[in-house]
């Protein structure tokens, strides 16, 4: 490998340079704070991110009202809740390396990243042990800058943002996702550390599809994530979140916020992939997952998100559209799989305020082992959203005995002009459909992936084609030896 | 090709199905296994593919040299058995031409071969159409969903043309066809004949044997062969009734 021909010096050399270049110097001076969490820790924080005065104002805000309110029991999982004191809540992020060499990495995810056929310089960048990528990954994100700041298209860490646009970041943050939400979504307002900003001008369509992977290599993600996407009018953007490949993190809690923001006639498209470590075999150990992601219409506008979820111990998730904007249109296309001991609990929330708002939620589970999927959505019809329209499908695929599929759907309406579909089917993966495979020469473990990508396929085919492909796979994957 | 010897099989309950059945079958040959319901023709289509839910308790099953009922299911398949489903499945979702490359990918695979190019593959696809007249749009949609029962039976066979088995099982494809889709399954079985493959044909009726000439009648009866004869074995029972060969053999 190159890497052999990196000295440390290089590697400090490199890494300082690319610190210069993005001002994120002060990011790395010191790694972690003491474990804890009060006023003092969150002006530390903020003091750290040299941030404006204004934010931390928002962030102590946050912080009052989180001591106010207690962590949500109502959904249909069950775990040990953090000892939110117990916890750090900074840490330099990106740099910090996970592991000391290639040979320390877990043979068993080298193993699925070699499946997902991820490349060799990738397997070491994802799993912090990059040295010889860290160069070609900066020139490669640069050039995409700078393609897409011709356009005027904003695309930089939170951080760059309250720095460089404290205007955009100001006016927007924290509009559809207050602070007051709910409980998660407070904590991070208060100790967020991290995340992306997004921002495309008026009448612009983002050429390419934004991901993450870029982010990642400059800044890295946090454990308290904020990402914040804006398309100004008439604008358009197919953002992707998260990776295929298994994300091993020690941060036991991921407690993330994500805002969209759709101006009139503007559209975005959010994708992820959700590959968080999910714990061993028996259920020790894994990330909780609990975010909250929500976009708003304008008018005309439109809001599409599309998940595919096979990490974490414990996930609980709602991608919501506010359609407040008449003739605006919010989706939702969903799976989730859980094996093992993994629980999730998922959904949607369509909000209609608008007058001709139309809303689609597809959401397919597929539980395996002793997990647990749920789905959880509310379709909410407001007395002026006249001719609003609904269809929701939700499908639960069982691939074992002592799995469970639950399904929650609410709808409230208030106007008598709506139109609203629900449709659920709980389904168990067919012996004889799987016979049928093998009898054409497809062994059990790939009839079983052949039969779930079909099941999925209405959900992947809304994602970007590459994404979809590698979503495939990741969900072959989650799934061998699964079947009982 | 295929020599059975006293093969017995339950169910997984335990009542004994099959009571040692013999039945040799050589490449080049067609033969139809005849009886009436429950005498176990099914069962011995699911047991020589090894389908769940069976347990052979006796008797041994030779391919080619290879002992059948030690493979797995996908194993017999590459190994080149087909069984046309009495019942095709669907599978919402996996389109039929993505279903059958992944097949011939597996088989090809096993039997150390290269992968099909795009466009050989899709040369064949047109061609094993025709046979049965399968149009295009089926072949890309998915597998058996919102297929006609005689679509489905002629998506068999239209598998069987793509997978070129050495041996090809045909559970009751004359079932729930009408006149015109039984001409077109037939005759689409009929140019997929060579002197290097073989066929059992398991029917109820004697209609399918006059489209598909078989070289041996066998009837089945409580588990085993109790009477093998020529194509005209079938008209005499289709005439006489089973039993009348029951009584034959009484006395």
């Amino acid at each position: 490998m190159m890497s052999n021909t990196y000295t440390e010096e290089d590697l400090a050399k490199n890494l300082e340079e690319q610190d210069y270049k993005y001002g994120f110097t002060s990011d790395f001076k010191s790694d972690t704070i003491p474990v804890g969490l009060n006023e003092d820790v969150i002006r530390l924080i903020s003091s750290k991110k040299e941030e404006p005065l204004w934010l931390l104002e928002k962030r102590l805000q946050a912080y009052r009202a989180w001591t106010t309110m207690v962590e949500p029991d109502w959904a249909h999982v069950n775990y040990k809740k953090p000892d939110f004191q117990a916890i750090s809540y900074y840490s330099a992020p990106g740099q910090t390396k996970k592991y000391e060499s290639w040979d320390d990495v877990d043979p068993e995810m080298k193993e699925t990243m070699k499946k997902l056929g991820i490349s060799m310089d990738e397997q070491q960048r994802l799993t912090g042990t990059a040295v010889d990528f860290v160069v070609d990954s900066v020139s490669v994100a640069t050039s995409f800058k700078k393609k897409l700041g011709e356009l005027g298209i904003i695309f930089c860490s939170f951080s760059e943002a309250v720095e460089n646009h404290p205007e955009l970041v100001k006016k927007y943050m924290g509009t559809v996702v207050p602070h007051t939400d709910n409980f998660y979504a407070a904590l991070n307002s208060a100790v967020f550390t991290d995340g992306s900003f997004c921002y495309i001008p008026k009448g612009v369509r983002c050429p390419m599809e934004l991901s993450t992977y870029f982010r990642i290599n400059e800044g890295g993600t946090g454990q308290f994530e904020r990402t914040l996407v804006i398309a100004d009018e008439g604008s358009y953007v197919s953002y992707l979140e998260g990776c295929t490949a298994p994300m091993r993190d020690e941060n036991q809690l991921h407690a993330a916020v994500v805002e969209l923001i759709s101006l009139d006639d503007a559209e975005i498209k959010y994708s992820t992939v959700q590959n968080w470590y999910p714990g061993n075999k028996e259920g020790v150990g894994g990330v909780f997952n609990f975010v909250t992601k929500r976009g708003l219409c304008e008018k005309n506008a439109k809001i599409s998100w599309t998940q595919v979820e096979t990490g974490s111990a414990v996930t609980w998730k709602y991608p919501s559209c506010i359609l407040k904007g008449d003739n605006s249109i919010g989706e939702f296309y969903s799976v989730a799989v859980t094996n093992h001991f993994q629980q999730a609990d998922t959904g949607s929330k369509m909000i209609h305020l608008g007058k001709n708002t139309s809303s689609t939620i597809i959401s397919k589970g597929i539980s395996a082992g002793q997990s647990q999927n749920t789905y959880r959505g509310l379709v909410q019809i407001h007395p002026g959203a006249d001719n609003a329209r609904n269809r929701s499908e939700c499908d639960s695929l069982l691939l074992s005995d002592r799995s469970g599929a639950h399904t929650f759907p609410y709808i409230e309406c208030k106007n008598s002009t709506a139109k609203i579909e629900h449709e659920a089917t709980t389904s168990k993966i067919g012996e004889d459909q799987i016979f049928y495979c093998q009898q054409r020469g497809i062994n059990e473990e790939k009839a079983i992936g052949l039969i779930v990508n079909g099941y999925c396929k209405e959900v992947l085919n809304n994602m970007p084609m590459e994404f979809a492909v590698e979503a495939q796979k990741l969900l072959e994957i989650s799934l061998e030896n699964s079947v009982g | 090709m295929l020599t059975i010897k006293n093969l017995q099989a339950s169910v997984e309950d335990g009542a004994e199905i099959l009571k040692g059945l013999n039945l040799e079958v050589k490449a080049g040959e067609v033969h139809a296994i005849m009886g009436p319901n429950g005498s176990g023709k099914s069962t011995l289509a699911s047991v020589l593919t090894g389908r769940n839910g069976y347990e052979v308790t006796g008797g041994s099953v030779d391919f080619d040299g290879v002992d059948l009922l030690d493979l797995d299911p996908e194993d017999r398949a590459k190994e080149g058995l087909f069984l046309a489903f009495q019942y095709p499945v669907e599978i919402p979702g996996v389109s039929n031409v993505n279903f059958l490359r992944t097949a011939m990918n597996e088989i090809r695979e096993y039997r150390k071969e290269d992968r099909l190019s795009a466009k050989d593959f899709l040369a064949k696809v047109k061609v094993a159409g025709n046979l049965v007249e399968l149009s295009d749009k089926l072949s890309g949609r998915s597998v058996n969903v919102d297929f006609s029962g005689g679509e489905k039976k002629r998506n068999e066979i239209f598998q069987m043309a793509m997978l070129e088995p050495k041996l090809a099982i045909l559970d009751e494809t004359d079932s729930g066809l009408d006149i015109d889709a039984l001409r077109i399954v037939s005759e689409g079985v009929n140019k997929l004949r060579t002197k290097d493959n073989a066929i059992i044909l398991i029917t109820h009726y004697q209609r399918l044997l006059e489209y598909i000439k078989p070289d041996f009648v066998h009837v089945l009866s409580d588990g085993k062969i109790i009477k093998t004869g020529g194509a005209e074995l079938a008209l005499e029972l289709e005439e006489k009734g089973y039993d009348w060969i029951n009584e034959e053999i009484a006395q």
